[in-house]
Formats: structure tokens, C-alpha cells, sequence
């Protein structure tokens, strides 16, 4: 279960959230929406631990653990996953050794055994041909030279080999056409369970079409300005954001 | 886009004779004697009514200028000049001081006139929109001989005067910051300018003003075997803001003259000043007979936080330019920017480029350079991008483009990059190419000739740069450059 | 004031001495050493008022000339060898030097492979062989005062004759293992026939603790349809100050790729002089640098065309850490008459701590109009946003920043052909990054 309590942020001297409060439950999927700006990737940055945001208040509980007291690392190795908006392109990295270097890091901090070589393609190898990414797209370097649709896929797939319980999926749907788009829901679809939760940033309703939430947010400000359930997307895609921009400048 | 079209009607109606500012002006002049001696110096100093400090200075920068070498190090090569064959000042015999225009030679007010310099504000006025006016300094040889708008200026505060006049008049000001950004030992050229130094322009913005005019000094060489060291000062100080434009040029000649000058900006706290430069001095034949020897030393302090300096130039001109305006990035979050157009035709010879030395926190800086050799040309970027360990942040992209027409000429690239602070974050590309003939062939399947085409793919070229020039002088500077690159093609 | 005459420095004196007491006992032609001492000592120690030297003052960084050394005894070069561990994984050719003297005994001149010739250069230089008028051919290395000095010196070497195809890589294998520190020249010469090619090893090491001073010229001529694999790894001791040169000419349609590998030395600096002889010809140049602690490491190269339709591609990695210096100066020189010419250098470097720093000076000097060359430096710190994205996979912060040095080396490592040659490179780089955590 994720807990958010209180939590106010600001980057450069500009506050981003403000007090903004948010519960998911251990196997929920909660959607949050909001216009441009209004603090929904920062929310994601903070809870995955990016540095260059100052938290002036509030706390971020996962299961009970204090998320702001961990780095990055360690908060993948308790369970956080962020899909990223633009995942970045790494370089002279192969997608593998990549994946392999990640799968072995979390296993270590969880004081696990590193998984052998063979074991370890198994499971890429059936988590891939799910997200239908070809071989060869693993053994090029990490996101370079590949399309909007390839990269997310990417982003899914080490989803589904970390196996995290909070995951993160920061507009995923951006840049993606059609086909991507059912490619990518159904690989995360796939991987709800009732002890892995999802917190599901978008625009647009379109994606919650694919990946039905349980909750949905409204996000304005810096804050949760409305909760409800999935229909309030439906609402938001009717009415646009309109209301909430004006509850913004009040 | 219209200013092409321009661009090629002026390369079109361009005979052989390329240089259309190469007459001379006949006016009686005063001169200094021959060469260069104490006395020389004295009887300048004597001329601009200074006071003793003043004559101090200079001839302490005279004992130290006879124990120095000509620096050698850029790529140029010409014939050893010879420093006591130069008059050091020539100034208009009869008036070497006007009141006002009345009382200024009509044959140096027609000169101006020619070179499309206006120098009467009813004139001005009359002519364009209030909010594009152009204050001007016009010095001619040795001396300022109009500053218009003084006085609307003065209203609002601004200080804007010949450096002669600004030396009698506000002592304090030019004593608190002559030499500060250039020192007197900078090097042999700056050194010789500080001993003899004659005129050039002052420019003091106070705090918070945004002068209401952009300031332009143009300067013009007459007098033969003259060399002019003008001297330039602008203080900006804090929140204000400043653009200045100069300009230069001088008669056809067949020996060459030294144009030795030194410009020094200070930024205070949040001060922003925009220095632009059209440099079209006479370039020589096209055997490289005579022309202006172009070695100047320009340099910007941004001395204030938050202090922005912007050079930007044009450079069609000069036999040889030895020339690098930099900045001094002192202050925290100060930022330096140096955007050039260096075209070499002819026997051309431009080593140029700039310095961003970085020593505050958070500075930035960016170097846009685009070189164009044609000719026999020869045409150099040279530049230093540094940070010093306590350069925190410091940023920097540089990106210096060269482009050749024809194949007797020369484009080179020499940057040094130094960095000592591991956070500063510097980034460098330069680039050499022709014109490419997919592009050439397109053009000329479009219907344009090849000249045409040419006109149309540099004005391409340099149009990141043609950008940060105030409206009126970016046409001129275009302009500018399709007759320095005439004859080039074929 | 670059024309004031200095005062020579101790280590300039012992050059000098150095040069008189051995100038009568080194083979070969005294008239060509003296020629090039004599040029070298006009100018005396190149200093940062010498352009080329701007980074890297020898006059300062060199405070005296140690004695060269002597011919190791059997015992000595066999225990050496024996601890010699660059590149040891890699089935070679093996032709050892020890304290600059060509081992000749290590090697079985009636087994060599085939098209592969082999001649002690001491032997070559006493009997004046006729391969030796083939010897410097580069007039930039010839004006160049580490080179100058080298052709002072040249004491031992090999001269290598390629010709065919050469599948086993050979390896020249440089060991100094004297306690007190000692100066070496050691001179290869390499001739690679017409349509022959070779993979060539070079490796460099000394132990720790001893100032060495070696000062190595390899020199190629690369004739056409040639492809010469080049791969020099610098693990020399932590306080040896190694001067090295690498002069390339090449032919109609040669192909080479270089990579200088550096982690070892106090102070190095590494030349390389490349020429395009014939039309077609294609280089790849690469250098992959990590230097720590109090280290500095110069890489100077320049790279001219001079024959049209030639491709040239630089590329220098350089990873600094503690208060280490980096520099990298390089130079792509087209001739009026060298059209069609493609050059591409790239210099980028990576600041790991605070006191480090780095130095670039990539130049282009250009005079034919139909080209595309073009430049880049960068420096700067590892990416936040690359170390963020690793970590918020699970990789702690020092293993993240390992992989993306790691990835950053290996784009100048990744055109080694040889994968055992490649992976000993990267074992390398792991190695340093190891004994950084």
C-alpha cells in the first residue's frame, strides 16, 4: 500500500505540489489525471527519489517504509517502478546487459542469489516475446535508435522482469499508435495481481480504456482536487478540465 | 524573403570595384609629428586638454610598450610594421572641436553623408520612427566630430560623449574604470593603444535605466600613413541596459594603416549590454595591396550578478583582423555571448574569435561563428572557452561552422576548451563544408544562376547570426556580405 | 618572449651528457642522431610556450634525465616476462623487450608465420639494411622534439615486414623492470606490403613506484590495399613519465583502425601522426583514457590528408578522476588538392571529482573547398537524468555510474575486431573502475 500524507514539493523555488494527499491499496489501479502542469510527473519523480526536487513537507509511505529517507535504488529494491514519460537512451549499454546489471542489483539489495545466465534469458526471453520485442532489439544499446512505441515497450518489459509492487506509469500512452498502445496495456494488464498496485498518469481517458482503473484522480495545482471511480474519467473526457482550471485560479 | 532579393540586386549592381566607401575626404588636417616619442604622446595629451594622471598613464603605458614584442601567434603574416613612420594624430584643422554641427566642416559632413551616416537629429527625426533612433559619435581620424542626442540622452540620465570630453568631464567615472576590464599590459597592441589613444566613445548607463536610444559610433579613417587608436568605455550600471552599434570605414589605399583600438564593457549587478560591430574597413586589392590592419582588443566584464554581455560582428573588412571580443564571466549567474560573421576574400587575413572565461557560479556562455573564405582568403576562428575550479555550474556551447568557395583559400578552426571544475558542462562542434552541390543543382534547376544560388545559400548560413543584429544594420551587414563575396563564384 | 633563450633545465644537462657518452657506442648511422639531437637541443625541452606543448610542459614535468638502461641480464628479462601481465590472455605472436632491448632469444625466428619477417633493428641500424631508407617518413614527426629525441636515443627495436595476410596477432610486448629508474628508445619499424594486413599488439609496463622514462616511436607504412589493426595499451607504473609516437603512412585504399589505451604513467603523452598517401584510405583513431589521483595524460594527434577521397574518423575518450589531467589536442590538415575529404574527430571527456580537469584543443586546418569536416569536444560530468534512470532500476549509485563510464569507454573500445583482445580492453576498464570504489 502506498500512502501519501501532506506532501508539498518545490523545485527551484517554484512549488509544484501542495499539500497533495493520495492512498493506493495493495492490487489497485488508480488513475490520475490533470492539465498540463499540474504537478502529475513531478508526484512520479518524487515518489522514484529524483534529487533535483526539494520535499519541504509530508511524507511517502510504501508498506510502511519511509520512501523519502531511501535513493533511488534502494526504493526499486523495495518495490517502486517508474515507466518513464521519455525513457532515456543509454549508449554503448546493451538492453540486456542492462537488464541483467537491474535484475541482479534489486536481487542483491533484497539479499537474494544473482539469477544464472540461462535462467535469466528464460525470463526475458518469455517476457519479450509477450511485448512482442524482437532478439535483436535486446542486444542493442538501451533505447538508442529505437521508436516511441519500442521504447515503452522496453520500460514494460523491465517491468515485468523486476516484478515491483508499485508501479508508476508516468503518460505511457504519449506517442504511442494503436497497435502500441494494446501491446503495452495488455503487457500490463497482464502483470495486476492483488499484491502489485498502479498509479496510471494520463491526459486522456483513451488509455484507461485499455487499462481499466479502480480509482481516478483529478489532479489540480499540486493536488488532488476529486477522487471517484472510473467513471469520473469518462466525465473529465466530456468535459475537460475546464472546472478544475477555474478552481485553480479561485 | 524579400532581403534576398536585395541581396542579389546589390551583387548585381556591383562593378569590379567592390569597396564603395574607398574615397577621401579633402580636408586641411593637423597633425601630430611623424612617429612616436614622449613628446608625441604629450602633445596628444596637450591637444585633448588632459589632465596630468592622464598623461601619466599613457606614458607609463609608452615605457612599457617599448619593452614588448609584437605576439605573433595568430595565423597572419605581413610585413614588419614600422611604428615611426605612423602619424599617431591627424584631426580637422580648423575646428578640431565643434560646438555643433555648424560649426563642423561641410566636407567632412558631406563624407558623412555619402556613408549614409546621419548626423543631423531633425534629419533623423524626420526619416524614421522615433523608437528606431540611433544616437551617433562620428570620429574621424583623431577626433569625435559629432555626438548626436546628448542632451535627450542626459535627460534620461545616460552619459554619452567623445572619451576626450568624458575625461574633463567626469574624471572620477573614467579613472574608476579605463583599464579595469583591458589593462594597460595586456598585450603589444593594447599597450600601444593606451600610450596614444585619441578618441572614441564613453557611455555611462546609471542604475535601472534602459537607455532609450541605441548608441553607434561610426569611425572613419581619411588622413594617409594614419593609424587610429579609439578608445571605448561603456559602464553599465546596475538593472540597466544598453545596445551599441559601431561602424567602420576608410579610403582605398594602397599602403596599409594600423587600426589599433581597444573597447571595454563592464556589467554591474543585472546590467545587460549588447555591443555590435559592422567592421567593413577598406579589405586592400585584390593583389592584398594596402588595406587597414584591424588588431583590436575587446573585452566585456560581466563584474555584476546576473550581468548579460552580447557581442555580436560582422567582419568584411581589413587587410588582417587580429581580433577576439570576450567576456569575463566574474559575476554568479552572469552569462557572455558572441555571435560572428567573419568573410575573407580577396588575400584576406581574419584571425578572429572570442574568450568566455568563466570564474563565477552559473555562467553561461555561447559562441555562434560562422566563417566564410572565398579568395585566396585566409580565415581563422580562434577561441578559449575556460572554467576556473570555482566555476560551479559554468555552461557553454560553442558551435563554429566554415564554409569555402573556391579552392585557394583557407578556413581553420583552433578552440582551446579548459576546464577545471568537474560540474561545468562544455560543449563544442565546428563543422567545415562547401556549398553542396545537391543544393547548388536545385537552386540552379529552380532558374537561379549560380551567383544567385551562392547569395542565397550563405545569407542561409549566416542567418543564425545576421538574427542578433539590430533590424537596420542587419540589412546593411547582409548587404555587406554579398559584395565581399563578389567575384567569388565561377 | 618565446624567443628568449632559456636556461637548460638538469634534465635537459643529462640529455645532453647522456648523448655524448652514447653517441659512440649506439649503432648505426651517428650522423642522423646527431643530426636530430642537434634539433632537439637547439629548442631544448618543449615547454607550455610551445604551441604543441600548451598542456603539457615537459620542461616542468621532466626534472631530470634518467640514465638509460643497460641490457637486462637472462634471469632478470625471463623473471620480467614471466610477470607481464597486458593483454596476457591473448594467443600472439610474442616479440618481448625488456628495459628496452629486444629479447631475440624469446623468439623462434625459423617458426615465424607466414608472410611475417622479422629483424633486430640494433643489427639492421649496425649493417645499415636497406629497409632502414624507409625509416621516418613523415616530416610532422620529424620536427616533433619527442621524436627527435627518439631517433637520438634508438638503442633496440624490430623492423617487421608484413607480407599477406597475417591472421596471429603480434605483439610487442614492452617490460621494464629495473628498481631505479631508467630511460629507454626503443624504435619499431613496420612495413606492410601491398594488399598484406595485421592485427599489432603493443603493451607497455613497468612497476610501480619507479620514475621510467621511456620514450617508444612505432612507425607503419602501410602500403596499398593494406589493414593494419593497431592496439597499444600504456600500464605502465605510477610514476614513470612515457613519451610514445605512432607515424602511419598510408596507401591506395589502406585501412587502419588505432586505439592508445591509458591507465598507467604519471605523466604520458601519446603522438600519433597519420598520413594519407594514396586516395581511399580510411582510419579509425581512437583513444580511451582513465587517469586518477595526480595522473596526466596527453593525447596529441594530427591527422593529414593528403591525398583526395580519404576518410578519417578520431574518436578520445577520456575519464578523469581525483586531481587528474586530461588533454587532447588534435589537428585534421587538408591540402588545396586532397577534394572529396570526409574527417570527422570527436574529443569527449568525463569529470568524475571535483579537482580534475581537462583540456581540448581540436583543430581543423582546411584548404579545399569540396569536404565535410567537422569537430566536437565535450566535457562535463556523468548525465543525471542517465544516473537517475539506472538507479530508479535498482542499480546502486557507484554500479550505475561504472556501467555508464563503462558504456562511454566503450564506444572507442567497441571497433577492436580481435574479441579477445576486446574483452582483455574492457576487463581493463573494470579493473580501473574496481580499484576506484
Amino acid at each position: 500500500m502506498l500512502e501519501i500524507k501532506n506532501l508539498v514539493v518545490q523545485i527551484e523555488d517554484k512549488r509544484i505540489l501542495n499539500g497533495l494527499d493520495l492512498t493506493v491499496n495493495n492490487g489497485e489501479v488508480a488513475a490520475i489525471m490533470g492539465p498540463n502542469g499540474s504537478g502529475k510527473s513531478t508526484l512520479s519523480y518524487v515518489i522514484a527519489g529524483k534529487e533535483d526536487y526539494e520535499v519541504l513537507d509530508g511524507e511517502i509511505l510504501l508498506d510502511g517504509q519511509n520512501l523519502l529517507e531511501m535513493e533511488p535504488d534502494q526504493r526499486a529494491a523495495a518495490g517502486v517502478f517508474l515507466a518513464f514519460q521519455y525513457p532515456l537512451e543509454i549508449p554503448g549499454v546493451a538492453s540486456m546487459t542492462f537488464l541483467k546489471a537491474a535484475i541482479n542489483a534489486q536481487r542483491k539489495a533484497r539479499g537474494e542469489g544473482e539469477l544464472t545466465t540461462p535462467d535469466f534469458i528464460k525470463r526475458v526471453n518469455a517476457a519479450a516475446g509477450q511485448l512482442e520485442i524482437p532478439k535483436d532489439m535486446l542486444k542493442r544499446a538501451l533505447n538508442v535508435g529505437f521508436s516511441g512505441g519500442e521504447k515503452k515497450r522496453m520500460e514494460i518489459l523491465q517491468m515485468a522482469l523486476l516484478q515491483p509492487t508499485f508501479c508508476i506509469l508516468d503518460e505511457t500512452d504519449s506517442g504511442l499508435d494503436i497497435d502500441a498502445l494494446r501491446i503495452v496495456s495488455e503487457g500490463v494488464n497482464a502483470l495486476r495481481s492483488a499484491d502489485r498496485s498502479f498509479l496510471v498518469i494520463t491526459h486522456y481517458q483513451r488509455l484507461l480504456n485499455h487499462i481499466v482503473p479502480d480509482t481516478v484522480h483529478v489532479m489540480s495545482s499540486g493536488r488532488i482536487v476529486k477522487s471517484g471511480g472510473k467513471e469520473l474519467a469518462l466525465e473529465l473526457e466530456a468535459n475537460g478540465y475546464a472546472d478544475y482550471r477555474e478552481s485553480e485560479a479561485a | 524573403m524579400p532581403a534576398v532579393q536585395e541581396t542579389i540586386d546589390q551583387v548585381r549592381s556591383i562593378d569590379v570595384d567592390q569597396y564603395k566607401y574607398g574615397f577621401e575626404t579633402e580636408v586641411e588636417m593637423e597633425k601630430a609629428p611623424k612617429g612616436l616619442s614622449e613628446d608625441v604622446i604629450r602633445f596628444i595629451s596637450a591637444k585633448k586638454g588632459e589632465p596630468e594622471w592622464m598623461l601619466q598613464w599613457r606614458l607609463d603605458a609608452y615605457k612599457r610598450w617599448l619593452t614588448m614584442k609584437e605576439p605573433n601567434w595568430a595565423r597572419v603574416s605581413y610585413d614588419k610594421i614600422r611604428y615611426n613612420d605612423i602619424y599617431y594624430y591627424a584631426a580637422p584643422k580648423n575646428n578640431p572641436a565643434p560646438k555643433s554641427l555648424d560649426e563642423v566642416d561641410p566636407e567632412i559632413l558631406k563624407t558623412y553623408e555619402k556613408l549614409g551616416i546621419p548626423l543631423r537629429e531633425q534629419e533623423i527625426l524626420a526619416g524614421v520612427e522615433p523608437r528606431n533612433r540611433v544616437a551617433v559619435d562620428a570620429v574621424f581620424d583623431s577626433v569625435s566630430v559629432a555626438t548626436t542626442f546628448k542632451e535627450e540622452l542626459k535627460k534620461a540620465g545616460v552619459i554619452f560623449m567623445p572619451i576626450s570630453e568624458a575625461i574633463r568631464e567626469y574624471p572620477d567615472l573614467v579613472r574608476q574604470y579605463l583599464g579595469s576590464v583591458v589593462p594597460v599590459t595586456d598585450n603589444f597592441f593594447a599597450t600601444l593603444n593606451s600610450a596614444v589613444f585619441t578618441d572614441g566613445s564613453f557611455v555611462y548607463v546609471p542604475p535601472g535605466v534602459r537607455c532609450p536610444m541605441e548608441l553607434s559610433t561610426y569611425f572613419r579613417i581619411n588622413e594617409k600613413n594614419t593609424g587610429q587608436f579609439e578608445r571605448t568605455l561603456i559602464i553599465a550600471d546596475k538593472g540597466s541596459y544598453v545596445s551599441y552599434l559601431e561602424g567602420c570605414t576608410a579610403p582605398k589605399r594602397d599602403e596599409n594603416q594600423l587600426h589599433a583600438a581597444v573597447v571595454e564593457l563592464v556589467a554591474l549587478d543585472d546590467a545587460e549590454i549588447k555591443y555590435s560591430t559592422v567592421q567593413n574597413w577598406y579589405p586592400g586589392d585584390a593583389e592584398g595591396r594596402g588595406g587597414i590592419y584591424n588588431f583590436v582588443t575587446k573585452r566585456g566584464d560581466c563584474r555584476g550578478r546576473n550581468s548579460v554581455i552580447t557581442w555580436t560582428q560582422v567582419e568584411t573588412g581589413s587587410a588582417i583582423t587580429w581580433k577576439y571580443p570576450s567576456c569575463i564571466l566574474r559575476g554568479d549567474n552572469s552569462r557572455g555571448e558572441f555571435y560572428s560573421i567573419a568573410v575573407s576574400n580577396g588575400m584576406q587575413q581574419v584571425d578572429s574569435g572570442t574568450k568566455m572565461i568563466h570564474l563565477g557560479k552559473n555562467t553561461t556562455s555561447r559562441i555562434i561563428s560562422k566563417g566564410i573564405a572565398a579568395g585566396k582568403s585566409e580565415n581563422t576562428y580562434r577561441g578559449l572557452v575556460s572554467a576556473h575550479r570555482k566555476a560551479t555550474g559554468a555552461r557553454n556551447f560553442t558551435n563554429c561552422d566554415s564554409l569555402l568557395i573556391g579552392n585557394q583559400c583557407g578556413a581553420h578552426t583552433v578552440p582551446y576548451i579548459e576546464s577545471k571544475n568537474a560540474s561545468a558542462v562544455f560543449e563544442h562542434e565546428a563543422t567545415t563544408s562547401k556549398i553542396s552541390e545537391d543544393q547548388m543543382f536545385y537552386c540552379l534547376q529552380r532558374g537561379l544562376s549560380e551567383e544567385e544560388a551562392t547569395a542565397l545559400i550563405v545569407n542561409g548560413f549566416v542567418k543564425d547570426v545576421l538574427q542578433q543584429l539590430p533590424m537596420e544594420f542587419a540589412v546593411e551587414a547582409q548587404k555587406l556580405i554579398s559584395i565581399s563575396l563578389e567575384g567569388s563564384v565561377g | 618572449m618565446a624567443d628568449v633563450t632559456l636556461m637548460k633545465t638538469p634534465a635537459e644537462t643529462g640529455l645532453v651528457q647522456a648523448f655524448e657518452s652514447a653517441k659512440t657506442l649506439l649503432p648505426g648511422n651517428a650522423e642522423s642522431r646527431a643530426k636530430a639531437f642537434e634539433q632537439f637541443n637547439l629548442r631544448g625541452l618543449p615547454h607550455r610556450r610551445v604551441e604543441e606543448f600548451k598542456y603539457t610542459d615537459l620542461r616542468a614535468l621532466m626534472r631530470e634525465a634518467a640514465p638509460f638502461a643497460g641490457t637486462p641480464s637472462a634471469v632478470q628479462a625471463k623473471e620480467a616476462l614471466a610477470g607481464a601481465k597486458a593483454l596476457a590472455g591473448v594467443s600472439a605472436l610474442q616479440v618481448p623487450f625488456v628495459n628496452g632491448h629486444f629479447m631475440r632469444d624469446a623468439v623462434r625466428f625459423d617458426a615465424l608465420p607466414e608472410g611475417v619477417e622479422i629483424v633486430p633493428l640494433a643489427e639492421a641500424l649496425a649493417s645499415g639494411h636497406d629497409w632502414l631508407a624507409r625509416l621516418s617518413p613523415i616530416p610532422w614527426a620529424a620536427d616533433n622534439p619527442v621524436y627527435q629525441l627518439n631517433t637520438s636515443f634508438m638503442a633496440d627495436g624490430v623492423m617487421l615486414r608484413i607480407a599477406g595476410p597475417v591472421e596471429t596477432p603480434i605483439h610487442l610486448r614492452f617490460v621494464t623492470s629495473e628498481t631505479s629508474a631508467v630511460a629507454t628508445a626503443t624504435r619499431v619499424l613496420v612495413l606492410v606490403e601491398d594488399r598484406a594486413s595485421v592485427t599489432l599488439l603493443e603493451t607497455h609496463e613497468s612497476g610501480n613506484g619507479t620514475g621510467h622514462q621511456p620514450n617508444d616511436v612505432v612507425e607503419i607504412i602501410a602500403g596499398d590495399e593494406t589493414n593494419v589493426r593497431h592496439v597499444r595499451m600504456n600500464a605502465e607504473g605510477d610514476q614513470a613519465l612515457a613519451l610514445s609516437t605512432l607515424a602511419v603512412k598510408m596507401g591506395t585504399e589502406a585501412q587502419l583502425t588505432s586505439i592508445n589505451v591509458v591507465v598507467g604513467s604519471a605523466v604520458s603523452r601519446h603522438q600519433v601522426f597519420a598520413n594519407f598517401d594514396g586516395e581511399n584510405a580510411r582510419a579509425q583513431i581512437n583513444g580511451a583514457t582513465m587517469v586518477k589521483g595526480r595522473q596526466h595524460a596527453d593525447s596529441t594527434l594530427v591527422v593529414e590528408h593528403a591525398a583526395p577521397n580519404c576518410e578519417s574518423r578520431e574518436l578520445f575518450k577520456t575519464v578523469i578522476d581525483d586531481e587528474a589531467t586530461g588533454v587532447f589536442q588534435g589537428k585534421i590538415i587538408v591540402p588545396h588538392h586532397a577534394q572529396k575529404t570526409d574527417g570527422r574527430m570527436m574529443s569527449a571527456a568525463l569529470l568524475l571529482a571535483d579537482g580534475g580537469s581537462m583540456n581540448n584543443k581540436p583543430e581543423l586546418e582546411i584548404f579545399a573547398d569540396d569536404v565535410q569536416c567537422a569537430h566536437g569536444a565535450t566535457c562535463g560530468q556523468l548525465d543525471e537524468d542517465l544516473l537517475f534512470y539506472l538507479m530508479a532500476r535498482g542499480l546502486p549509485k557507484k554500479e550505475a555510474e561504472s556501467l555508464l563510464v563503462q558504456a562511454f569507454l566503450g564506444e572507442a573500445i567497441e571497433f577492436v575486431e580481435n574479441d579477445t583482445v576486446r574483452d582483455a580492453l574492457t576487463a581493463t576498464v573494470e579493473g580501473w573502475l574496481r580499484a576506484r570504489s
